[in-house]
């Protein structure tokens, strides 16, 4: 067996590699391979025998640097595990069920047999994390985790020695609903993906230990509870006094006792872990060092002994040290893991969705594979080095010892072969001087265009977003517009060129979005920049083949041996290939180095009103319906936790227990301060107790129907919300529909119904309060993201209630008017919204940084966060529907440079528990001509930066200054448009063609809910609207503020799409004016979150009756909201354009059927921003103001 | 008489001094990420009132005394402090509120703020130090 040798490289490399951060491996020389215990049961179903270790294959020769290099690294997580983490998180050891994988492992791993583990040690220990995850379900398919997909693998971590060893477990959850989840369509190679990494992550467990555990062993099950317990933050002394204090326990729920030892926390039952079933814990308290072990293993008598007190105690500590420090931690989590990863090599394994058929099902053929399965291996090599370039092949025959990849491409030859593929930098800026020369496209879109003449500007057809005028290679690997998108897509040189401009400059972000294809890369080194920590990217310049220059800061820094290898091509030394290089979006799985703590399972907490209004309006019945519908959609894994929490004058606890019978409701009336009654049966796992959450659900709608409380205590139910969520995070949903009336941050109706439609400006648009926001600062710290639903048919001070989603990075839902009978439509929608909001993607304690390319600076940010630090934005929970904007300045010249990069990367904790890094890249060219910058402007993006804007300034000025300011953006660029281009008409508005749409967009901002004056809009409207805009991706927005219109009645085939062969019409835009309509026909308009179908009054009846399915106008009902399933063509027709326009957006919109009468009018025609309403000019009128305003 | 008058206003520009540096420090700190955005502005606005008392007792010291010049110089930095202090919207957490500070560029102009204040102190200081000789002489 090869195993002696390897590990002498092994622990080389690796002292020399980490330095000091390998505590676990002191012991290293004795025990070869540490860590392989687990990883070994984990993969035991597979036959031992697939890796023999024969040494001395050719290639174990010539690569014999090389794969001690990826025997290193898969090494090496073991240590970054128990570094990494400051708290103690025993209590997730308990947290897996995991013992089934464990189970089957039994046979060949237990009972001490200390040869045949330490044969399988070299097999499973050579894999390199990443390859063997990728390609040993293929051959092995049988041994997949996929197989038993509600189950997470686990194997956990040995806490390694120190006295706050983080005995974190690391959970791999074999994730196939995982997969579609994170829009990659191939949960097999995802799931495959992860059973590596914890196999690296894998505790050393020596002889010594194994024997120490199984002594051990009978305890083990005990001492799982206490983990648990810290988990959930147990105060049993706290539950004892709760039950004196809690005095209202309604009769009807049975009065039963909690037990302390519970395992509410997803575990297993003790019981259940038989020998087999110590594995995981044994895991847990094994270390390379036997002392320490040993010292493990008195803790875990400690915990036996005293398990109440010393679970509380670990979960003061946990907590403390999640809770205290988790601001400054939590960002340094990022620096702090690339640090480290810098400096560390590993094997990469992109999981992408194109490279499948690439990949194939074998071991990847060139080094990466582990040293001691050199049959699996041998053939590739054979297959790949030969293709490898002639330097490749004399650099190792020459120095046969040596790394190929440090000698191998050294020879000169290899410049010019590579020279294409390495673009520098200067090349990369020949070629894009050489592209400002050729303008073709800014010809056109510099076109100047006198607005006031040219009437029909809107195009016919949706237009894609203006393209950077980069070379054709990096336009095709840039960021999608969707995701990430510029307001000018020409960064001008410096600030004096932009203010010259006067358009305003910054980024539109909708990080989160749900995508159909994403590569996910399981890689042990995240390649970055090491001094601004820059993810590598496709815009990076390799400067030879070891070395490569970041494009933010021009640091230039080494390409690490494992991005040497390339998953794709399935060849050595072609690090411009790698997926990483070859995506701008692109997801890395993040390893230990970016976690904090262990990754938080998902967590939802609802807190519902039930106060008089609340049952009045009926919302929750439906809120049950829908929840009871979609529980086994909830994202989330096996550790998922759910609770429930009522208010009115009184805060309602749910003690869900596994083992109750029914759920048991606890009253708390002391709300001024408010405590837990109980600590570990209020949140619980959800697969437990799912009976029990069903019964509540079914039982809640009933249980207040004839309350008379009419009092809304929401604060203090938000602050039993935060404490009964603050030792994990997670989720909080609030459903309201009344104005807080009761204990801390309760409100008074602030607005006066005669200013509705005042002119002069808008009182009461911030908070009254600071109670809101500082919980949900307080919030944002413990990783807890607020969800607002407000309910309310009257006012309810949306501004002051609002903060606490805006800064826990939660969402903000509005149903005016709801009631669940009088209201069908809102009914339909809330519904309909719930159904999403509850199924769609999440991402727990998650941070975003986004960076820019040295010169450029960051100023202000516009979203649902808390800006931590001066890049960092922290969101507790981020979901797909959010978008963000950043206003970016110029604070040094561009001049230096052709390309100016942005790159936003997203770490967060996926609901399977994993954490991941989304990683968006944009490129965009530098240049220095006026007309270059108009020519690049983006006039959605811009409208949509100049909405937030004026959002903030309304707040924070008044809503006329921000009406003015918007008006001025408009007559600033164009006057600099028409200086610029001075020997243009001098009459008209003219402007150039990238531009000719802005002053509509900003008439239509200046007419919507958030910005008008004059109309009547209720304060909470206004507000609500104003958070949308702060808050909604930039397609969703640009609908909001200009819908489209489509004739609709004469739907024909020309020009129609065929998707799947289903035929989409694809009617052309109308402007939004009165001219438009005709009686004749019938209009749809797409605003968004509602869809308007207006039928005119002499709308022929074909149209009426086959569509609509009703013999003429008359009979159209009033309050038709659906078009009903008619085997019509036309109705064929009409209901695939409308499903079309549909899917294009996560939330099902609300659809009204209008008819042409006065009654439905106003809600249609406020739409119509190009015509004269009562108190707003016309488009035609705006633009003259503006004329004037040029003029002077 | 003179003379204790400038040797408590000297005590107080000493504090205000020491309050200035205090407040550049801290943002600066925020600047550079060393802490967050909600632990400077709980630590800043702590300062903000105590701030205030002590210009605000400078000048009326100086109106007391009847040294008019002073008073003149001192009077604005004490009305921008109340003005300050008076319109921090309701919602807001203070002067100085964690999610506003990284909004707008006012991270630079609070900084700019206590760079002024911190010149104003030192050359107020001085202005002490010597009325408060020249009293003692005089004496």
């Amino acid at each position: 067996m090869s195993a002696p040798g390897y590990t002498n490289l092994n622990s080389s490399v690796n002292y020399s590699l980490n330095g000091g951060a390998t505590p676990s491996y002191q012991n290293g020389p004795g025990q070869p391979y540490p860590a392989m215990y687990p990883s070994s049961s984990y993969y035991s179903s597979t036959p031992q025998q697939a890796y023999p270790a024969a040494p001395g294959h050719k290639a174990s020769v010539v690569n014999n640097d090389h794969m001690s290099n990826y025997y290193h690294n898969s090494n090496q997580p073991p240590p970054a595990g128990p570094g990494s983490g400051p708290s103690p998180y025993g209590p997730s050891s308990t947290s897996h069920p995991p013992t089934q994988p464990y189970g089957t492992t039994a046979p060949s791993s237990s009972g001490a047999s200390q040869p045949p583990s330490a044969f399988q040690h070299p097999a499973l220990y050579s894999m390199p994390t990443a390859y063997y995850g990728q390609h040993y379900p293929t051959s092995h398919p049988q041994s997949l985790p996929l197989s038993q997909p509600p189950q997470p693998n686990l194997v956990s971590v040995s806490s390694g020695t120190s006295m706050n060893a983080p005995l974190y477990p690391i959970v791999s959850y074999p994730s196939a609903p995982g997969s579609s989840q994170y829009g990659t369509l191939r949960s097999s190679q995802m799931s495959s993906g992860q059973p590596p990494v914890s196999t690296v992550m894998a505790p050393p467990s020596s002889g010594t230990e194994q024997q120490f555990v199984q002594g051990n062993g009978s305890s083990i099950p005990a001492s799982v509870t206490p983990a648990h317990q810290s988990y959930a933050d147990p105060l049993l002394s706290q539950t004892a006094a709760v039950n004196g204090q809690a005095n209202a326990v309604p009769q009807h729920y049975e009065h039963s006792l909690h037990t302390p030892m519970t395992q509410h926390y997803g575990g297993p039952p003790p019981t259940s872990q038989g020998p087999d079933g110590d594995r995981p814990p044994s895991g847990t308290s094994t270390s390379v060092h036997s002392s320490p072990g040993h010292q493990q293993g008195l803790q875990y008598g400690g915990y036996i002994a005293n398990s109440g007190v010393s679970s509380s105690a670990a979960t003061a500590r946990d907590h403390s040290s999640s809770s205290s420090d988790a601001d400054e931690e939590d960002e340094e989590d990022e620096e702090a893991g690339a640090d480290s990863s810098s400096s560390t090599t590993g094997s990469a394994s992109p999981v992408p969705n194109s490279y499948e058929s690439l990949e194939g099902g074998s071991y990847p053929d060139s080094s990466i594979p582990p040293p001691a399965d050199p049959s699996k291996r041998a053939p590739p090599f054979g297959y790949s080095y030969p293709s490898m370039q002639p330097g490749y092949q004399q650099g190792s025959s020459s120095r046969p010892d040596s790394s190929p990849s440090h000698r191998g491409y050294n020879p000169p030859g290899y410049q010019a072969q590579y020279s294409q593929p390495f673009p520098s930098l200067s090349q990369l800026s020949a070629a894009l001087g050489g592209l400002s020369g050729v303008p073709e496209l800014e010809v056109d879109a510099l076109r100047p265009v006198n607005l006031i003449q040219e009437r029909n500007l809107l195009p016919p057809t949706h237009t894609a977003s203006p393209e950077p005028n980069l070379s054709t290679e990096l336009k095709k690997v840039n960021c999608s517009p969707d995701t990430f998108r510029c307001t000018l897509t020409s960064i001008p040189q410096t600030q004096a060129l932009l203010n010259k401009a006067r358009l305003p400059l910054g980024l539109l972000l909708h990080p989160f979005r749900d995508l159909t294809q994403l590569p996910v890369i399981t890689s042990n080194t995240i390649v970055r920049c090491r001094s601004c920590r820059t993810y590598i990217n496709p815009f990076v310049s390799f400067l030879d083949q070891r070395r490569w220059k970041c494009n933010l800061c021009y640091r230039v820094n080494d390409v690490p041996d494992e991005f040497m290898y390339n998953p794709v091509t399935r060849s050595y030394g072609e690090p411009h290939k790698r997926p990483e290089i070859q995506n701008s979006t692109v997801e890395f799985i993040a390893s230990s180095d970016y976690m904090l703590r262990p990754p938080q399972p998902a967590a939802y907490l609802f807190v519902l009103d039930v106060s008089h209004n609340a049952i009045e309006a009926g919302y929750l019945n439906v809120f049950c319906q829908s929840l009871l519908e979609n529980l086994d959609k909830l994202p989330g894994d096996t550790r998922t936790k759910i609770g429930f929490l009522t208010f009115d004058s009184t805060i309602h606890f749910y003690n869900l227990q596994e083992g109750l019978s029914q759920p048991q409701m606890l009253v708390v009336s002391d709300i001024d301060d408010v405590f837990i009654p109980t600590h570990d049966s209020l949140l619980v796992n959800l697969k437990e107790s799912k009976e029990l959450v069903k019964e509540l659900l079914t039982a809640l709608p009933r249980m207040f129907t004839n309350t008379r409380e009419t009092h809304s205590a929401l604060g203090p139910a938000l602050q039993a919300a935060f404490k009964l969520m603050s030792p994990t995070g997670g989720r909080v949903s609030v459903f309201q529909t009344q104005l807080p009336t009761l204990g801390a941050g309760l409100l008074h109706s602030r607005e006066d119904p005669n200013q509705r439609s005042s002119t002069k400006g808008v009182q009461h648009l911030g908070p009254a309060t600071d109670f809101y926001k500082k919980l949900a600062l307080d919030c944002s710290g413990q990783q807890i993201g607020v969800d607002l639903f407000l309910l309310s048919s009257q006012y309810s001070d949306l501004a002051s209630l609002a903060c606490v989603s805006k800064y826990s990075a939660g969402s903000i839902f509005y149903y005016p008017t709801f009631h669940h009978i009088h209201n069908p439509a809102q009914r339909q929608k809330f519904q309909k919204d719930l159904q999403r909001y509850l199924t769609r993607k999440i991402g727990f304690e998650a941070v975003m940084r986004i960076r820019c390319t040295k010169g450029l600076s960051i100023h202000t940010f516009h979203g649902n966060f808390f800006v931590r630090s001066t890049d960092l934005l922290s969101l507790a929970n981020v979901n797909p529907d959010s978008g963000f904007a950043v206003q970016v300045s110029i604070e040094e010249s561009l001049a230096d440079t052709s390309l100016a990069c942005f790159q936003a990367a997203l770490l967060y904790t996926s609901s399977k528990g994993k954490r991941r890094i989304r990683v968006h890249t944009l490129c965009l060219p530098v240049v220095s001509q006026l007309s270059d910058v108009f020519a690049g402007a983006d006039v959605e993006a811009i409208t949509c930066l100049l909405a937030n804007m004026a959002i903030d300034r309304s707040i924070s000025s008044s809503l006329t200054d921000a009406r003015d300011a918007l008006v001025n953006a408009v007559v600033d660029s164009l006057s600099a448009y028409r200086a610029n281009g001075s020997s243009l008409q001098p009459v008209g508005v003219i402007a150039p063609a990238s531009l000719r749409l802005f002053p509509l967009y900003v008439l239509a901002l200046l007419k919507q809910k958030a910005l008008r004056t004059g109309t009547s809009t209720r304060l909470d409207d206004r507000v609500f609207a104003m958070c949308e805009f702060k808050s909604q991706p930039l397609k969703h927005m640009m609908r909001m503020v200009h819908p489209d219109l489509y004739r609709i009645d004469n739907l024909s085939e020309q020009g129609a799409l065929h998707l799947n062969d289903c035929v989409i019409p694809q009617p052309p835009l109308l402007q939004l004016s009165a001219e438009k309509l005709t009686r004749e026909g019938a209009f749809l308009m797409d605003c968004g979150s509602v869809m308007y179908l207006w039928v005119g009054k002499c709308c022929s009846e074909i149209f009426i009756r086959d569509v609509l399915g009703y013999p003429n106008y008359a009979s159209i009902p009033p309050n038709m909201t659906e078009i009903p399933e008619l085997e019509t063509q036309s109705s064929q027709r009409t209901r695939a354009f409308l499903s079309w326009l549909q899917e294009s957006r996560t939330f099902f919109p609300c659809f009204y059927v209008l008819k042409d009468d006065p009654s439905t009018k106003t809600s249609f025609f406020q739409h119509l921003v190009e015509d004269r309403t009562e108190s707003a000019q016309s488009y035609y009128e705006f633009l003259l103001h503006i004329q004037q305003q040029i003029c002077h | 008489m003179e003379a204790a008058v400038f040797i408590l206003s000297l005590i107080d520009c000493c504090a205000l001094i020491f309050l200035a540096v205090y407040f550049i420090i801290t943002l600066s700190d925020l600047e550079c990420d060393y802490i967050n955005a909600r632990a400077c502005c709980s630590k800043l606005n702590k300062w903000v009132i105590p701030e205030l008392v002590g210009q605000a007792l400078a000048t009326v010291l100086m109106l007391f005394s009847l040294h008019w010049f002073i008073f003149l110089l001192n009077l604005p930095v004490a009305s921008w402090n109340v003005y300050r202090y008076l319109k921090v919207p309701m919602g807001n957490m203070g002067v100085f509120d964690p999610t506003e500070i990284h909004n707008r560029g006012q991270l630079k102009s609070h900084m700019k703020e206590a760079m002024i204040k911190l010149g104003f102190h030192l050359l107020c200081f001085f202005i002490y130090l010597y009325s408060m000789i020249l009293a003692l002489i005089n004496d």
